[in-house]
Formats: C-alpha cells, sequence, structure tokens
C-alpha cells in the first residue's frame, strides 16, 4: 500500500478531459486544490470545502463527485471530466447552449459543479420529471437564479433528446 | 443617435455566459497577478467576548515554511482606526486589539508558503484570554447595567436619533384604531458562492499599495481605506477581478480585511493571497442586522392610514463599521412606503454586541423596513374587519400623484401601485384563493393568505448616510450630496469599441446591457462592443458612489453609459458628415455604418470612420480633438443634500412590488407550505428582460430564505452555531416554491432610459408576505420569523388567537 510521510509530495497523474496531466500533491491535498493550483484548472470552483454547495463537483471515472471531499492522491490514475472538457471544439455542449438561452447563470460561481452533474445525470436519466431534475439539483447551491432557469434549461435538454 | 431601441428591451443573451459555461472566466482565486504570492491565514477568536492577556507566536514563527506571524499589535503599530461614519470614541482595527468583540474575530495572522502550512502554524499560536460577559441580547445590551463591547463610549448605545414628519402624536390621538407590533427580526446573509478573497502588494519607493480582491464597492470606502493606512489617495490602488461570484451587498464587508492585507503585506515584505473559507465566511464576514422593532400604525374606520411610528433597535454586532448606520437609514426617507400617510416618527437607536459586525447584505434594511409597515398594513386591516388587498389600495399614492414627494423627503419618480395590485391579484386569482382558503379552514386546515407592497429604491444619494448626524453636525461637517456614475467609452484605431463602466458586477449582466445602450447608440451590435466593469482605481474613472449596489445600475450608471455613448456618436457622425459633404443632423448610425438618413447607399462603414480620428487627426473637421476616449460623469440631479428637516431625496428611482404568498401549515410538522407566491413589479422601462426575471426569480429565493430558513444563530454565550452550510441552511430547487412573476412598468422621469434600478426585489418583500399568511393562518400576530419548523410546530400547538 502507498504510504506517504507528512509533508512529503507524491506524483499524482490523471487524464483530465482526455488529456494526460501529472503533478505533486500531499497526502492531504484536496483533489480540488490539486486540479486549480497545481494543474492550474480553474474552471472547477471551490464554495464550502465541506461538500455541500457542490461548487466543485467533477465528474470521475463516469460518477459526479465532489472534489473537495477526495484528496488528490486518491485520485491517481483517475479519468476525470472538468467544465473545461465540455465544449467541443469550441462549440458549447447543448447543456450549456440551453444554460446561456434560459439565463441559468447570473455569477457563474455554482455552475461549473451543476453542469458537471446534470451532465451526467442526463446520461443515466434522459428522460426525468421536473421533481426529479430539483432533487437532483439539490445537491448544489446557487446563491443567485432561484435555480429556476437551471430547472428550465435541464428539462429542455432532456425534451430534446427524448 | 438610438435606432429606435433595437437592443435595448431585447432579451439578449449574456455576452459574459461563454466564459463562465467553459470554465474560463476568471475569479479572484484564480488570479496570480503578481509573482511571490505567500498566503495568509488568519487566528479566529474562540470567545465572543475576551481580554487578550497573551499571544505567544514563537513557536509558529518558527514553523517550516512559516514566513511571518503578525497580531492586532502589530496591526494597531502601523495603521490608523478604520474610520466609522458615526462620531463615536471607539478604535477599530481590522484585528482584535487588547480585546476580542465576537466569535471570529481576526486575532493574528500567519503567512506562509501555502494555505495549508499557513493553517498548520495556527495551531502552534498560543493566546491567553480572560473570558468577559458575552452581550448577545439586544435589548438587554441598551441596559445601563450591561457590560459594555467599548468602555470608552460608555454605552452599547452606539448612535441614537428620532425623527418627526407631520404631526405624529396629532395623528394618533385622532385616530379610531391603533395596531402595535413588537417582533424580533432574525439576523441572515445572502453568503455568495464565492467567499471573500484579496491578493495584497505593498511596493516602496514611492509607497504604494495594490490590492486585487473582489470587493464590490462602494468606493466611498476607498477613503476610509487610505485613511487607516494613511496614504493619499494614488497610493492604494484597488483592482477588482473580473468576475464575482455573487455578493448581494456582502462583499462591501470586505474591505476592512483589505486594510489587514496590505498591512500584512508591507511588514512582512511580501504580496499575501487570502481567501476566506465558508467556515469563516459565516462567522466573520458580515451580514445584514437583526433586530428588536415594534411599529404603531394609526387608522380611521375607513382604513385610512394616519400616522406611523416606527421603534428600530438594530444589532450592529461589535464594530459600527462604514457604512453602517445606512442600513436604517437607506428607506428611511421613504418611511412612508407605497402610501399617503403624512404623519410619521421614527426613533433609530444601534446596538453593539457581541455578534459579527454587520454591513450590506441584500435588500439592505429594506426586509426589516417593509416586516415593520406591512405587517401593521395587514394586522390594521384585521383589527378593522377590512380586507388586506383594499386597505392597501384606500391607502395608495394616487397615480396622478406622481412626481410625488413624500413626507421624509424621497422623491418617487413614477407609478400606478394601484394597476399593480389589480395585477397581482389577477395573477393569483385573489377571489377563489380567498374562497379556497375558507373551504380548508372548515376542514380545519391551516391556511393563510398574505400581501406586502414596497417601494424600490435605487441609485442611492451618498448624502443620506448623514441623516445619522444632526442638522447641525451636517452643517459643520460641510454638504454631501449626489451618486456619481462614470463610464469611459474609447475607440482604439482599428475602430473598435471599448467600454469600460466601472460597476463590478457580481452576476447581473451589465456587460450585456451596457453593449445593448451602446450598440443602439453607435448603429453595432453587442457583439461588437466590448466592455470592462472592473475597477482600477489608478486608471479607471471612477468616484466615490462607484461600485455596484443599491440597485444602481440600471437607474444611474446606465445614464452614464448612455451619455458617453452619445458623445461618441455624435463625434462619428461629425466625422462622416464632413466625408459625405452633409450636415451632422443628416447621419444617421444604423447597421454598422455612418450614413445619409434617407440615402443609406451613401454610407461609409462605422470602424472605417471611428479609427480616421486617430489615423489622420489633420483631416479631422476644425477644432475636433482627435480619437474617440469619451468618459462622461453623471449625478442625478434630484440627489441633492438632506434639509435642515432631514429630508433627503434618498435615491433616483423608486419602483414598486406588490406580492401575494398563500401558505399552508401542516401543524404535525410545522412546515410552512406556500402554496401560491406572486410578485407584481414595476421596473420601468425593461432593458433586458431576461435579466430582469433573472434578479425577480433570485431575489425571491432570498426572501424565502430569510422568511423559513436562514439565521445566523448565536447561543447565549456568543457562540455562533451556523458556521457551515449544514447548519446555515440556504434554499435549493427542492424547497423553492413556485413564483408567478407579472409587471406593471411606468417610466421613470428621472432616468436616461426610463428604468428603474431592481435586483433587492422580493428579497425585501417575501420575509414579510409569507409572515402575513403565516399570522392569517395561525391567526395570531405574535409571530417572529423565520417560520422554522421548530418554531412553526410551537405556534401551530399552542393553537391560534393569541394576537
Ligand atoms: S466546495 Fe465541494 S461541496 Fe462545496
Ligand atoms: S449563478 Fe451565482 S451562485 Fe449560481
Amino acid at each position: 500500500m502507498l504510504r506517504i510521510e507528512p509533508g512529503a509530495r507524491h506524483r499524482v497523474t490523471v487524464t483530465v478531459n482526455g488529456r494526460l496531466y501529472s503533478g505533486f500533491a500531499e497526502a492531504r491535498t484536496l483533489l480540488s486544490d490539486f486540479l486549480r493550483h497545481e494543474l492550474k484548472l480553474f474552471g472547477t470552483h471551490v464554495g464550502c470545502e465541506h461538500g455541500v454547495c457542490g461548487a466543485c463537483t467533477v465528474n470521475i471515472d463516469g460518477r459526479a463527485v465532489r472534489s473537495c471531499l477526495l484528496f488528490a492522491v486518491q485520485a491517481d490514475g483517475a479519468e476525470i471530466g472538468t467544465v473545461e472538457g465540455l465544449a467541443t471544439d469550441g462549440v458549447l455542449s447543448p447543456l450549456q447552449e440551453a444554460f446561456r438561452r434560459r439565463h441559468a447563470l447570473q455569477c457563474g460561481f455554482c455552475t461549473p459543479g451543476i453542469l458537471i452533474s446534470a451532465t451526467q445525470f442526463l446520461e443515466t436519466n434522459p428522460d426525468p420529471t421536473e421533481d426529479e431534475v430539483r432533487e437532483m439539483l439539490s445537491g448544489h447551491i446557487c446563491r443567485c437564479t432561484g435555480y429556476e432557469g437551471i430547472v428550465r434549461a435541464i428539462l429542455d435538454v432532456a425534451g430534446d433528446a427524448s | 443617435m438610438t435606432e429606435g431601441g433595437r437592443w435595448i428591451g431585447a432579451p439578449v443573451p449574456r455576452k459574459e455566459d461563454e466564459a463562465l459555461l467553459t470554465g474560463r472566466a476568471r475569479f479572484i482565486d484564480d488570479m496570480e497577478p503578481v509573482p511571490g504570492i505567500r498566503h495568509a491565514a488568519l487566528l479566529r477568536s474562540p470567545h465572543a467576548h475576551a481580554e487578550i492577556l497573551s499571544i505567544d507566536v514563537s513557536k509558529a514563527a518558527s514553523h517550516l515554511g512559516v514566513y511571518g506571524v503578525l497580531t492586532g499589535a502589530d496591526i494597531a503599530a502601523a495603521t490608523r482606526p478604520i474610520p466609522s461614519a458615526v462620531r463615536v470614541p471607539i478604535d477599530y482595527y481590522p484585528m482584535a486589539v487588547g480585546k476580542v468583540r465576537y466569535a471570529g474575530e481576526p486575532v493574528a495572522l500567519v503567512a506562509a508558503g501555502d494555505r495549508y502550512v499557513a493553517e498548520d502554524a495556527l495551531d502552534l499560536i498560543e493566546v491567553e484570554y480572560r473570558p468577559l460577559p458575552p452581550v448577545i441580547d439586544v435589548k438587554a445590551a441598551t441596559r445601563d447595567d450591561s457590560p459594555l463591547l467599548h468602555e470608552a463610549v460608555g454605552s452599547n448605545v452606539v448612535h441614537h436619533r428620532t425623527f418627526r414628519y407631520g404631526d405624529p402624536d396629532k395623528a394618533f390621538e385622532e385616530a379610531d384604531r391603533v395596531v402595535r407590533l413588537d417582533w424580533t427580526f432574525p439576523r441572515y446573509s445572502s453568503t455568495p458562492m464565492e467567499t471573500y478573497g484579496a491578493v495584497a502588494q505593498f511596493e516602496p519607493a514611492p509607497d504604494r499599495y495594490t490590492i486585487w480582491s473582489n470587493f464590490q464597492g462602494p468606493f466611498i470606502l476607498h477613503a476610509l481605506m487610505c485613511g487607516a493606512l494613511e496614504v493619499p489617495g494614488n497610493r492604494l490602488r484597488l483592482i477588482t477581478a473580473p468576475q464575482s461570484g455573487g455578493s448581494f451587498g456582502i462583499k462591501q464587508g470586505i474591505f476592512p480585511y483589505l486594510v489587514l492585507l496590505a498591512t500584512a503585506s508591507r511588514l512582512l515584505g511580501m504580496p499575501l493571497k487570502w481567501i476566506e473559507d465558508r467556515l469563516e465566511h459565516l462567522v466573520a464576514s458580515s451580514s445584514a442586522s437583526n433586530r428588536e422593532d415594534a411599529v404603531e400604525a394609526a387608522f380611521k374606520d375607513d382604513g385610512t392610514l394616519i400616522g406611523l411610528r416606527f421603534f428600530n433597535t438594530v444589532d450592529v454586532g461589535a464594530y459600527i463599521r462604514a457604512p453602517e448606520p445606512a442600513s436604517v437609514y437607506r428607506m428611511h426617507s421613504a418611511s412612508n412606503g407605497a402610501y399617503g400617510v403624512g404623519n410619521i416618527s421614527v426613533d433609530n437607536r444601534l446596538v453593539t454586541t457581541n455578534r459579527l459586525p454587520i454591513g450590506l447584505n441584500r435588500g439592505y434594511g429594506g426586509p426589516q423596513f417593509f416586516f415593520a409597515l406591512e405587517r401593521a398594513m395587514e394586522a390594521g386591516a384585521r383589527a378593522l374587519g377590512l380586507d388586506v388587498a383594499e386597505i392597501r389600495r384606500h391607502n395608495f399614492i394616487p397615480k396622478d400623484a406622481f412626481p410625488y414627494r413624500a413626507p421624509a423627503g424621497s422623491l418617487y419618480d413614477a407609478g400606478d401601485y394601484e394597476a399593480g395590485l389589480d395585477k397581482a391579484l389577477d395573477l393569483a386569482d385573489y377571489a377563489a384563493l380567498c374562497a379556497g382558503r375558507d373551504r380548508a379552514r372548515k376542514e380545519g386546515r391551516l391556511f393563510g393568505i398574505g400581501m406586502a407592497t414596497a417601494v424600490e429604491p435605487s441609485g442611492s444619494n451618498m448624502a443620506y448616510v448623514t441623516l445619522a448626524q444632526t442638522p447641525e453636525e451636517r452643517a459643520r461637517a460641510g454638504g454631501r450630496s449626489g451618486g456619481l456614475a462614470t463610464c469611459t467609452i474609447s475607440i482604439d484605431p482599428s475602430g473598435a469599441v471599448t467600454v469600460k463602466t466601472v460597476s463590478t458586477p457580481a452576476g447581473q449582466g451589465h456587460a450585456t446591457v451596457a453593449a445593448q445602450i451602446v450598440a443602439d447608440a453607435l448603429g453595432l451590435t453587442p457583439d461588437d462592443i466590448d466592455v470592462m466593469t472592473e475597477v482600477d482605481t489608478l486608471t479607471s474613472a471612477w468616484s466615490l458612489a462607484s461600485g455596484n449596489y443599491a440597485n444602481r445600475f440600471s437607474s444611474v450608471v446606465i445614464g452614464a453609459i448612455g451619455e458617453a455613448a452619445r458623445r461618441v456618436a455624435d463625434k462619428v457622425r461629425a466625422v462622416a458628415a464632413e466625408d459625405l459633404e452633409v450636415a451632422v443632423q443628416d447621419i444617421e448610425l444604423a447597421d454598422g455604418t455612418a450614413r445619409i438618413v434617407g440615402v443609406p447607399e451613401r454610407s461609409l462603414p462605422f470602424r472605417r470612420v471611428a479609427a480616421r480620428t486617430h489615423w489622420h487627426p489633420a483631416g479631422l473637421p476644425d477644432g475636433m480633438a482627435p480619437g474617440v476616449f469619451e468618459t462622461a460623469i453623471v449625478s442625478p440631479p434630484e440627489l441633492g443634500p438632506p434639509d435642515d428637516r432631514d429630508r433627503v431625496a434618498s435615491a433616483v428611482t423608486f419602483g414598486f412590488i406588490c406580492d401575494l404568498a398563500a401558505v399552508e401549515i401542516d401543524p404535525g410538522t410545522g412546515k410552512v407550505e406556500v402554496r401560491k407566491y406572486v410578485s407584481v413589479h414595476d421596473v420601468g422601462n425593461v432593458l433586458n428582460p431576461l435579466i430582469v426575471e433573472g434578479q425577480i426569480v433570485g431575489g425571491f429565493a432570498h426572501g424565502v430564505g430569510g422568511a423559513l430558513l436562514e439565521e445566523m444563530v448565536y447561543d447565549a454565550d456568543g457562540n455562533p452555531i451556523s458556521g457551515t452550510l449544514t447548519d446555515y441552511l440556504c434554499v435549493t430547487a427542492s424547497e423553492m416554491p413556485r413564483l408567478t412573476i407579472g409587471h406593471v412598468d411606468t417610466p421613470s422621469p428621472h432616468t436616461a432610459l426610463g428604468s428603474k434600478g431592481m435586483g433587492d426585489g422580493c428579497s425585501m418583500l417575501a420575509p414579510v408576505a409569507i409572515a402575513n399568511a403565516v399570522a392569517d393562518a395561525l391567526g395570531r400576530e405574535d409571530i417572529d420569523p423565520p417560520f422554522t419548523l421548530n418554531r412553526v410546530w410551537d405556534l401551530a400547538a399552542e393553537g391560534g388567537g393569541a394576537g
């Protein structure tokens, strides 16, 4: 088993949005901090660092996960998806487009985490009811929008897909 | 000249969105503006009230990776106290000196190579405290035998003024019915998703501080920071981050931390970054005030409101920080609300307690003020046996009375309150709703309907805060008035347009709306126009009122944008007129061209005409300055100084809001279910309906949180016990009631585009509208928000009628 001394830094290699990244982390370095400050992928945001707000959500091996609740070393070797990877060749994904159309973001601080959760949610649940969308969203806090535009945007995409 | 407002008023999707949606937008914690940044962490007081006997930082200072440790004594030796808007002998420093006055107050700062190490070192600092009796009960704090926070003041009451407009005593003598309500208003906070953050750098020779942060203004606080740092304004450079992750007022309260970090950067000789964590934010950033208030309302039998008396006791927390006591004066000169009542008295007492100091928060003073007025209207209606809608209609300022001078000095620009009420009743299907309530009650269910109306001030007069002084004190201090907005529009040698609004938005879409306005003025599209909204006090045109607060963008800032755009348009038209050999008035800007009115084929590309002002100055019309760089600075003429009877026009526009809530209470759980919520707004001319709707729904979410969930709770010893987001409950998507929105828009004659400021919206009214519905459902008036499960369950279990 991997053993890391306090203060020692360990190489962590991950695939983020299809590209290989490598950096160093202490045993206690949060994955959110590693992504942001070691890999300089600032798109993932941090709102609470105690697992409530959902701003830091990333996709790890197909699941939406709070990156503030994982240590970077736990993610060694993982496939990670972040908000920077949602658009392809400069073209917004249908969900990103719907967010813009429906004014589903104001300050945009919560948005990366919500986009990651909602993208993954729609993959496993392509035709959700509004209540199911709200239930999924209740794992995220948005202080700006009152959620209305977010719910509409997700339902738009769900409607189109089905 | 605008081409019939092609873009203004359209639901233009936001310019801001693409960068935000793709993770490329930059917030303060994404920025590394200078090399060599070290990271700061703060040790905070575990006590609400205690003497600091000693601080031993030696172990922390020698910890590997630590670059320095500072305490309050170091900061006090290097700065002056941060000035206050109230003249009381309180030395406020951004770090505790000798004594801590709230749990969470900074006690020491550690600078280290990274935040983790800095926090490790905090654990090594040894502080010896001698606990003092905490002052938490606001009413008890005002008594002579209370322990004191600030001994030199001699009292915890740091401000007390009374005001009279008309003849309130006579009105109360002549009243047929007087209602009085007493209540406690909870303390809560808008808690944006992004916390405070800053990078501060001190450079010597000449001494200069540069601070990058998510400060939101008002930039009048720049002057106070300079006072504390003892530098002239040009030696404190404040730069705001390109994006701010929500604010709702709260990011005003970062300013003491900016002083602290600037000083620490100087003393330690390194640039310092500090990002507040959520725990710090919830106990030590800032919040709205909790209050112990009462109101008396005098009515005639027919429902005419003839007098009001407000008794406000405001808990400001441990220090009275600028711009306080503004929260109690923001609504003051509109103390009549939407009603024609002329006899009003106000008694304001501001009290220090061992809680976090208060500051700007969404609605700033509005939720508390309208709680008083609109609870009184509703209690009055019930006491007189009148309908809650009709008593309001009866008292509204009539639509032909605008512009309307309110008794305490506000000048209401435009409105049709009755139409707003009718729209709300219509959208709510009021008659059917009342019938439904009657049916529900027959079945023994607890169902209630509540209403509330508000005037929504926008574009503050920087002088309203001086109501805290007596007219004599104001006269001695010299004149104050106005609320300046600035905008710079430049066209570079390629002919491209850049707009600088210095409006520091935190999600309100200022860049989009500014681009709409300028596109219309210049005959371009919003995509042609780049907008920078951040402030750099060294390079931007800015003033005291710059920043983002008090709904000022769509009332005041748009005036500056429109004026700068007009000047640019005039210049480009003049150049084109010379080229096309026609008079200036024959040139219009449209479709990316400057062309002859009625002869569209005789046109020149806008870019080429504009660029020529740089490339060929000698070819410009006689006397014209080269280049295009227009800065407009405007201050609405309505915003004069307070007069010697304490009347002041506190804001430029007054929108109108009418809310109606229907709730059902489950007596088994105490849950308040919002069955229906209708909100009608008068925002004047709508500049962008997408953004307006977004602001309304967002404000509603804050109001619902304040009514049902959110409270910053302190125990009797002053320990904050809502320090995480699992304790401080923000509204999530599952709890959001459905909102029906309506509009009755009367254009404002006081603004460039007829728009009124908006944004506070239902954050001011949902607490009282829901409270009124809860009172109706329970049949009692003695209710205090937030209507949490425990509290409502208790009320329901006691049975109705206690009011
Ligand atoms: S930052 Fe991870 S859940 Fe809030
Ligand atoms: S858009 Fe600001 S927190 Fe969601």
